[in-house]
């Protein structure tokens, strides 16, 4: 194959290895040996010695060395470089040959092996007459050596066997075939690789030795042969690094030879060969940059070397050569752990040797047009079966003068390499480097490189005419091009897939692609959309379309025909397109009028036409889906052929749809779930473009914004009225069905705020301005959902007003029928909410119904609803504070058992309503009454807002059984209601409980019984009750201290024996001698048994003061009344 | 002097693209696109290193066998590129920054422009003039 010329010989682009020839091991018969072998050559790791092993029989026929030369003085060389020498290096000429025998150091027969093994060694020698090649002899043996120097008869056996082979020393190994073989191996062979070290260092040192003869004139080409030697055997040797060195010289002195025509490609390809290998040390010595700098140098030098005009092709398949091969080396050391970058990775070289390759082919094309058979006899036949040299022209091997010896031997055989080239396989040989490139380049985020070597892929299938293939790989960047808005290369793209379309007869294919490029986004002229616009009507009428330009004329008519068989096709001539993801021709934009429509509305929805290619254009139907299928019967237009299905370039068409929604859609959303138009008729093809949602294509998002930003838009608005600007048309994809409005009023009257446990008048006023009856309306009252849990708990609702509803009333009175209310009538209602606790609540009043209408000629039952909330707070109507007194009114801590004490309660309003209080009363628990219970002192009271109502009540704690001191005294009720309600209204009883009281015990009581004033100088009774409240007999002392004020008589000091329960009384008369408050004379009691109850605990018993009146004259009894 | 000069959007669609005409234009067209890569990759290598204190000039993008492509970005992202004949080797950076720098003052007078709406397509005819004297006059 002509493709392979090109390629780099294998021997070129291995890793060179010492080359160690095994002889005298029979692997196929004999086990040990291979075992042997298989140690040698199997799982060779690494880290073991660079070696290539071959197995040889002992008598194998190495090639012969010529005569060394003894002067160069009459030697002109015919070539760079012999095609064989690499490989004779490699595979064929050892640097060591290693004789295996097997010989114990015991054996009985040693004369007569020794003599055999001798011979062995010898027929290796002749063989390698004139070599360099060392000689080395390996002993298996069967048994463990003992340690050197303790077997004597092995070290006597050993230097005789030496002198019998003419062996040294060092080249006489034992290899005991024991348990260890593998290591005895690896040492084995680490000897063998320091023979082949000085092997490949004389043969070094030998060519250079020949360089004292050559002389620049004649020579030139053997400078470079024997630099090109000296490194390879370096790299042989394992010293890349002189290797390197070397090769750089050779490279150097290749582009110092005189360079023609005639050994330009001989040049060119040794150059190429240095120059790989210079690459590849570079990139192993992890020296990229070097490698890449090399390689550019390489570039440079060689670029313009195109040598023979009429071969041209040559020097691109060279130069894509080039490339290739720099990308692989490149890509082989990413892979051994090199990392290249966004800008410089082995992608760059791939896509070069593709543009080569692609020069390559064009050349081709040109130049390989001769017709003719092939020269016979064959110019590039070579008697041998392959050149001499690397880059020579067959039919003139070894010629190295400037003109060529034969011109027309010369002809023939450039004809020849003609008549092959044209063979060549270029498409193929192109789209595997792009395809190489385009992975590298994904490897290293360059998409849009990517895409860019995606479509020379696809253009290069396109000439291969695998038009499949071809659409495939456009198709999938066509999108990137497009969501990138780059329209003139979405359009050149979409140029080449219309023809691969075309040329396949693709009927769906060519349609789309006829679109967008009709459409808005291509860049085409306006004679070719016209040209393809006219090519797409006659697709639509089933009719072949004209052949695209610069289409292959052989191709044209093959497509042609296919056409032919695809129209007659009977069926299949409705498709459907989804056209959203391009740029179609026709636009279209959907839009409901508004985002929400009442149910009463008609629904009312637009769309929007346009199209952008030079003629008119016109469609059959028109057709809009909606979520709900039910109405999709009320969005389509049918008219054929009618003037406005008719689409004028540029202008843009409206076309209105109103349809009545159910009701049943109320708080529904409806949503347009595609646009189709069709475009053909059903006597030719039809062809329905479909767009999702609401129209709108992959380009018309951002003209929207840009028309959204664009500062002409309103002075466009203005100057053209009738025709909306198409970019700043919004799509409205979806509406709400809202309900009808109401047409009734709810009022609420009530007086807030309300008070705590009251029973709460809301008055409801629901009118209806309705034209028809409003029927089955329908209330629901009450708290509103989705506040304060708590709330729930503690508000109540209810309509009976009667009675204070109890706990389990609801919170929330749904769905109460009313009944129908005709028009203009008016419905009242009392709703009564009960809250018991304060603070702000929201009432919620929803009064539903239904009612008959009539929309667009239907007839529907609408529902509606009105709601009215209101919050309403709650406060306390009034504060009770309550407080223990004794009957002198002084305040008290504790109660004295079985003494009278008062109890004052105050009730303060709060409320902002006067009240009224209807009664109120105590209910005891422990405590009795002291007095009859009278009727309540605040019996229809009003309090306005901030007085305060009190009250007092005498009592008194009997003696307690239980020990506890702290008794519960009871309740106080009051009964109320707001002064506003009306009389027969519940009254609302508020409990508040009294405080606890603190008992305290007194062992002796005393009160003392006296008028309610005295007058001067009259006589004043007093008699004093003194009570032994113990069981034990209590002595009393008593004295009566004198005071200014009074004179009195009775027992002054005195001291008396009460028994246990009784009481003894005591009377003094005083005599007043001072008008006014006057303090009594103090009576001062001591109790010798109980000395805690001294004067002062018993004195609060006592009255403290007493009011004299002054003397009234006797006989004015009138006036003294009076005062 | 440049053969193709072009105005790439913040979004990567070109804004102005004009290239000497006697060559292959769609072929200039794929190389500011393809260079588009490199210039968002240095783009966003740099927001992670230094805030504010960016260089606009971006430099040599990439080389190809016959063009040297250079690009350039605003602080709003549009980005400049300069394609150049690799065989223009008089054609110093700094000249390449100089250019830049005159073809980004064009644009601003663009953009001050009232009624030119950014994001639409370049027409103005200042800008073409400034952009006709940077490129390359064949005949």
């Amino acid at each position: 194959m002509a493709g392979s010329q090109w390629e780099l010989p294998p021997e070129l682009c291995c890793r060179p290895m010492a080359f160690v020839a095994l002889t005298g091991l029979d692997v196929v018969y004999n086990a040990v040996h291979r075992a042997i072998w298989d140690a040698f050559c199997a799982n060779r790791r690494a880290d073991r010695v660079p070696i290539s092993f071959k197995v040889l029989p002992g008598d194998h026929e190495y090639p012969k060395c010529r005569t060394k030369r003894t002067s160069y003085e009459w030697y002109i060389p015919k070539g760079i470089l012999k095609t064989g020498w690499m490989n004779k290096h490699l595979n064929l000429v050892p640097a060591l040959v290693v004789l295996f025998y097997e010989l114990d150091w015991d054996d009985p027969q040693w004369k007569e092996k020794q003599s055999e093994c001798a011979t062995k060694v010898e027929i290796v020698r002749t063989s390698l007459q004139g070599r360099n090649t060392k000689v080395a002899v390996v002993l298996i043996q069967k048994k463990t050596p003992l340690p050197p120097g303790e077997d004597l008869v092995a070290s006597e056996r050993a230097s005789a066997l030496c002198s019998a082979c003419d062996l040294s020393g060092k080249s006489l190994f034992v290899l005991p075939h024991t348990d260890h073989l593998v290591g005895y191996i690896i040492r084995l062979e680490n000897a063998f690789y320091e023979h082949a070290q000085t092997y490949y260092y004389t043969e070094i040192r030998r060519v250079k030795s020949h360089k004292e003869f050559l002389n620049k004139t004649t020579h030139q080409l053997l400078f470079v042969r024997h630099q090109f030697k000296i490194a390879f055997f370096s790299e042989l040797k394992q010293d890349t690094q002189n290797a390197l060195k070397y090769y750089r010289t050779a490279y150097s002195l290749v582009h110092e030879l005189r360079a023609h025509e005639t050994n330009m490609l001989e040049i060119k390809t040794l150059a190429g060969f240095i120059n790989y290998k210079i690459c590849r040390l570079c990139f192993q010595h992890n020296t990229p940059l070097d490698a890449i700098a090399q390689f550019r140098k390489h570039i440079d030098f060689c670029k313009k070397k195109i040598g023979s005009a009429e071969l041209a092709f040559e020097h691109s398949a060279w130069m894509s050569k080039q490339f290739q091969s720099f990308g692989e080396l490149f890509d082989e050391a990413i892979k051994l752990g090199l990392t290249a970058i966004q800008t410089q990775n082995p992608g760059f070289y791939y896509q070069q040797a593709a543009y080569y390759c692609q020069d390559r082919k064009q050349m081709a094309q040109q130049l390989c047009q001769a017709e003719g058979s092939y020269p016979s006899p064959d110019p590039l036949d070579t008697q041998g079966g392959g050149l001499d040299f690397y880059g020579q022209r067959p039919w003139r091997q070894g010629h190295q003068s400037i003109d060529p010896p034969d011109a027309e031997k010369e002809k023939t055989g450039i004809l020849a390499l003609h008549i092959k080239e044209r063979d060549v396989p270029h498409s193929e040989l192109i789209i595997a480097l792009l395809s190489n490139a385009v992975a590298q380049f994904k490897k290293y985020k360059c998409p849009r490189m990517k895409s860019h070597l995606m479509v020379q892929m696809g253009e290069e299938y396109y000439h291969a005419k695998d038009y499949t293939k071809a659409l495939k790989l456009l198709d999938y960047v066509m999108c990137d091009y497009r969501t990138e808005r780059w329209w003139g290369l979405l359009t050149a793209i979409l140029t080449t897939a219309l023809r691969c379309a075309y040329l396949m007869a693709s009927v769906k294919d060519y349609i789309i692609y006829c679109m967008e490029l009709l459409g808005r986004a291509s860049t085409l002229k306006e004679e070719q959309k016209s040209r393809i616009e006219k090519n797409l009507f006659k697709v639509l009428m089933n009719e072949v379309p004209e052949s695209e330009p610069e289409c292959d004329p052989s191709s044209v008519s093959a497509a042609r025909s296919l056409w032919t068989d695809r129209m007659a096709l009977a069926g299949s001539n409705e498709m459907t397109i989804e056209v959203q993801d391009y740029i179609p021709f026709i636009q279209c934009k959907g839009k409901f009028q508004s985002p929400s429509f009442h149910v009463d509305q008609p629904i009312q929805l637009q769309v929007f036409l346009r199209v952008d290619c030079p003629h008119p254009v016109s469609f059959h139907k028109l057709a809009v889906s909606l979520s709900n299928q039910e109405y999709n019967q009320w969005c389509v237009v049918e008219s054929p052929g009618q003037e406005s299905m008719t689409l004028l370039p540029g202008k843009t068409k409206c076309y209105n749809f109103s349809f009545v929604a159910k009701t049943e859609d109320v708080g529904k959303k409806i949503e347009m779930t595609g646009i189709e138009a069709m475009l053909g008729s059903e006597s030719g093809r039809c062809v329905f473009l479909s767009w999702r949602g609401a129209g709108g294509d992959a380009a018309s998002a951002h003209e929207a914004l840009q028309a959204s930003r664009s500062s002409r838009r309103w002075g466009r608005c203005l100057e053209a009225r009738q025709e909306p600007d198409w970019d700043s048309l919004t799509l409205q994809h979806s509406t709400m069905i809202i309900s009808r409005v109401p047409k009734i009023s709810v009022q609420l009257s009530h007086q807030p705020p309300a008070l705590t446990n009251e029973m709460y008048r809301i008055d409801l006023t629901v009118q209806s301005q309705e034209e028809a009856v409003a029927k089955d309306v329908r209330l629901t009252v009450g708290l509103k959902p989705g506040q304060d849990a708590n709330l729930g708990q503690t508000t109540h609702v209810t309509f009976d007003g009667s009675k204070v509803c109890d706990e389990g009333a609801p919170a929330l009175l749904p769905d109460v029928p009313l009944g129908d209310l005709e028009p203009g009538e008016t419905f009242t209602k009392c709703v009564y909410v009960k809250c018991v606790s304060t603070g702000p609540r929201v009432f919620l009043v929803h009064v539903a119904y239904s009612i008959d209408t009539t929309v667009e000629g239907h007839q529907i039952v609408c529902k509606c609803h009105k709601d009215e909330t209101v919050t309403i707070e709650t406060v306390v109507p009034f504060e009770v504070s309550v407080k223990f007194v004794s009957t002198k009114f002084e305040p008290l801590d504790q109660v004295a058992v079985d003494i009278p004490f008062l109890l004052m309660t105050d009730i303060l309003s709060s409320s902002p309503w006067p009240l009224l209080l209807t009664s109120s009363s105590l209910e005891l628990l422990t405590v009795t009454s002291n007095t009859p219970q009278p009727q309540s002192q605040l019996e229809e009271v009003v309090l306005q807002t901030g007085e305060c109502a009190s009250e007092c009540f005498c009592l008194r704690c009997p003696q307690q059984t239980s020990s506890s001191n702290t008794v519960a005294t009871g309740q106080y009720l009051i009964s109320w209601r707001r002064k506003s309600s009306s009389s027969d209204s519940p009254l609302i009883q508020t409990t508040v409980t009294l405080p606890h009281i603190i008992l305290e015990p007194v062992p002796l009581y005393i009160y003392a019984e006296l008028p309610s004033f005295g007058r001067v100088r009259e006589s004043l009774p007093v008699r004093y009750h003194i009570e032994n409240r113990t069981t034990l007999v209590q002595e009393v002392e008593m004295a009566v201290e004198p005071s200014d004020a009074f004179m009195f008589s009775g027992l002054k000091q005195v001291r008396l024996r009460i028994l246990p329960g009784t009481e003894q009384q005591m009377l003094y008369n005083y005599y007043p001698l001072m008008a006014g408050y006057q303090t009594l004379p103090q009576l001062n009691i001591c109790l010798p048994r109980c000395p805690t109850s001294t004067t002062p605990a018993l004195q609060r018993f006592l009255p403290q003061r007493i009011f004299v009146k002054p003397q009234g004259r006797q006989p004015d009894d009138a006036s003294i009344a009076a005062a | 002097m440049a053969v193709c000069i072009a105005v790439i959007a913040k979004e990567n669609y070109p804004l102005y693209i004009r290239s000497v005409p006697t060559q292959n234009e769609l072929k200039f067209h794929y190389t500011v696109h393809t260079s588009l890569d490199v210039v968002e990759e240095k783009i966003s290598a740099v927001g992670k290193s230094l805030g504010d204190q960016r260089e606009l000039y971006l430099g040599l993008l990439y080389p190809t066998e016959d063009y040297k492509v250079y690009g350039y970005v605003t602080n709003s992202k549009v980005k400049f590129v300069i394609v150049v004949d690799s065989s223009n080797t008089s054609l110093r950076d700094n000249e390449i920054r100089s250019m830049f720098r005159k073809l980004h003052n064009s644009f601003t007078d663009v953009m001050c422009n009232p009624f030119h709406n950014p994001g639409d397509p370049i027409q103005s005819k200042a800008f073409n003039g400034i952009v006709s004297g940077m490129m390359v006059q064949t005949g």
